[in-house]
């Protein structure tokens, strides 16, 4: 089993709000598609990202407000799962409720393991 | 304090004894059992604001929901601050969704949901009778976590004191913190052995508040009242609702309906053959007859069903005269085989001594083996008292008065000075 990492990219930036029924379904789907992973045991932490950030940039380590991008492909948070491949992840992700939004991204990266 | 505040506190008392043991049963799923601390803290949090906000704005609509949304955003709030120093561990998905924010409310929403409070209540009485927890710790960690009682509440009921209760409670603490023991119902193959050891407890529980060592009255109530509401959910509960739980939730019906003949208003033992049988709670007993047709399923006679039985017998016997005493000879001899004891053989005695008479009960006296359990009894020193009252009064009162010397309770010592008192 290797570790990916999942960057929820764009979709609908709404927070997670409990006060609106929009909100409260969109929990319930997250709800739903994590759930499946954990009860596969493949899912490991995650967590929405604050929309507001900093950027630290070069020898002059210069500091710049975020967002860094346009606001629809930016970074809003993070999930790691494990799977068998890249193939297995792919599959894995297409149940992210970010992609209900047709401008939502997962980015699905392989965590490195350390070399022995 | 006005009358308002005064009912809100009764009120309060009354829920939160049943309510506290659900909520930590709940927290302790949600933090693990080595945080049993945090989830006490929690409930303890929660009551304190529920007492002052329903003391300024009145009860809310449903009181016990109210307790549930509290603990539940203090649960939230505990979570959040601890989120990050979480290490991650793909082996506890439950923690994990606990643990992100994007499942967090939906997770905490599905906790609290009534059918999944009553089994964590439940789950966690497996938990705190363990095998591997001293039975005395069981005990007053089920009263101090699962029934809302203080230490000063469990000294004052097992006539102990708060250090050693406290004691008692750190070390089962202390167990749940090496061993992080999970909460769950027994598999299919091991529910009757544990079912057992939590029964046991249940009806310890039951028989401190049953039986007068303790002039409290509030106190014996209590006590019985909480050991009918956990044997009650055990009944409801479709994993644990086995022969023995109802035969053990017939035999504490049957014994709890005749609380208030057997106690009189000065805290004195009422004998059984000066009971008035007229306060008897007939509802009870025919609630508790219930129990005891639903206990009669399966292959399994256990000590319950026999002393639920001959309890039952006591009930229905209009007149003390009117006893049946060859059956609950029949149901003593049952129970003596099943399980030998010197407190069922010393039982047994005293049906005998009824029965048969003085002579008798000398004789099998004589002919025992080994009468070392019995010396060790009080109440086999009360029975000779009785056994030689009419013969020999001076060996009557010193019976009588060996016995006063094994028991702790102010109500016996009361009842045998009287005896000896109407032999002088």
């Amino acid at each position: 089993m290797k570790e990916y990492l999942f960057l929820f990219r764009g979709g609908d930036n709404r927070d997670m709000e409990t006060t609106t029924d929009a909100g409260q379904a969109q929990m319930q789907k997250w709800m739903e598609w994590m759930g499946g992973l954990a009860a596969q045991g493949k899912l490991g932490p995650a967590q929405p990202l604050e929309k507001s950030g900093k950027l630290v940039k070069g020898r002059d380590k210069i500091v710049t407000d975020g967002p860094y991008m346009e606001g629809k492909e930016m970074v809003g948070g993070y999930l790691i799962c494990k799977a068998a491949n890249l193939d297995e992840a792919i599959e894995l992700s297409k149940n992210c409720p970010i992609l209900d939004a047709e401008s939502g991204i997962v980015e699905i990266r392989e965590i490195q393991e350390l070399k022995r | 304090m006005d009358n308002d505040s005064k009912d809100i506190n009764r009120l309060a008392d009354h829920l939160f004894r049943h309510e506290s043991g659900k909520m930590v049963a709940v927290l302790v799923k949600i933090f693990g059992t080595e945080n049993l601390q945090i989830a006490e803290d929690v409930v303890q949090d929660t009551l304190m604001k529920a007492l002052e906000t329903w003391q300024q704005n009145g009860l809310p609509e449903n009181p016990a929901a109210w307790l549930y949304r509290v603990a539940k955003n203090k649960a939230i709030d505990i979570i959040r601050r601890n989120k990050f120093s979480v290490q991650y561990d793909f082996s506890d998905s439950e923690r994990i969704l606990l643990q992100s924010e994007y499942t967090l409310n939906v997770v905490m929403d599905t906790l609290w949901t009534a059918e999944q409070v009553n089994d964590d209540l439940l789950q966690m009485m497996f938990a705190c009778c363990h095998p591997e927890i001293p039975e005395e710790s069981q005990i007053a960690l089920i009263l101090k976590t699962l029934c809302g009682f203080s230490t000063a509440e469990i000294a004052k009921s097992f006539l102990s004191n708060d250090d050693t209760i406290a004691k008692r409670i750190y070390r089962a603490k202390e167990f749940f913190r090496l061993r992080k023991l999970r909460p769950e119902f027994p598999g299919v193959s091991e529910i009757s052995g544990r079912i057992n050891a939590v029964l046991k407890t249940i009806y310890l529980i039951f028989n401190e508040g049953y039986n007068a060592t303790h002039a409290d009255t509030l106190i014996r109530k209590d006590l019985l009242d909480q050991a009918i509401y956990l044997t009650g959910l055990l009944c409801g509960n479709q994993h644990t609702q086995l022969p023995e739980v109802y035969a053990a939730m017939a035999l504490m019906h049957f014994h709890a309906a005749r609380i208030d003949s057997r106690i009189g208003t000065d805290g004195d033992i009422i004998l059984l053959s000066s009971q008035d049988r007229i306060k008897w709670n007939t509802s009870m007993i025919s609630e508790g007859n219930e129990y005891l047709n639903k206990a009669a399923t399966g292959d399994r006679l256990t000590s319950y069903h026999i002393e639920a039985a001959i309890a039952y017998e006591h009930c229905i016997a209009l007149k003390f005269e009117d006893t049946n005493w060859e059956r609950i000879l029949f149901y003593y001899n049952l129970l003596e085989n099943l399980h030998p004891s010197a407190i069922v053989s010393l039982n047994r005695l005293m049906v005998l001594f009824k029965l048969y008479g003085s002579a008798y009960v000398i004789n099998e006296i004589a002919s025992a083996p080994d009468t070392a359990g019995w010396e060790k009894n009080y109440l086999y020193h009360s029975l000779l008292g009785e056994i030689y009252a009419p013969s020999d009064k001076a060996a009557a009162i010193g019976h009588y008065m060996q016995a006063q010397t094994m028991t702790q309770s102010a109500a016996e010592k009361k009842l045998l000075s009287n005896k000896i008192l109407a032999l002088g």
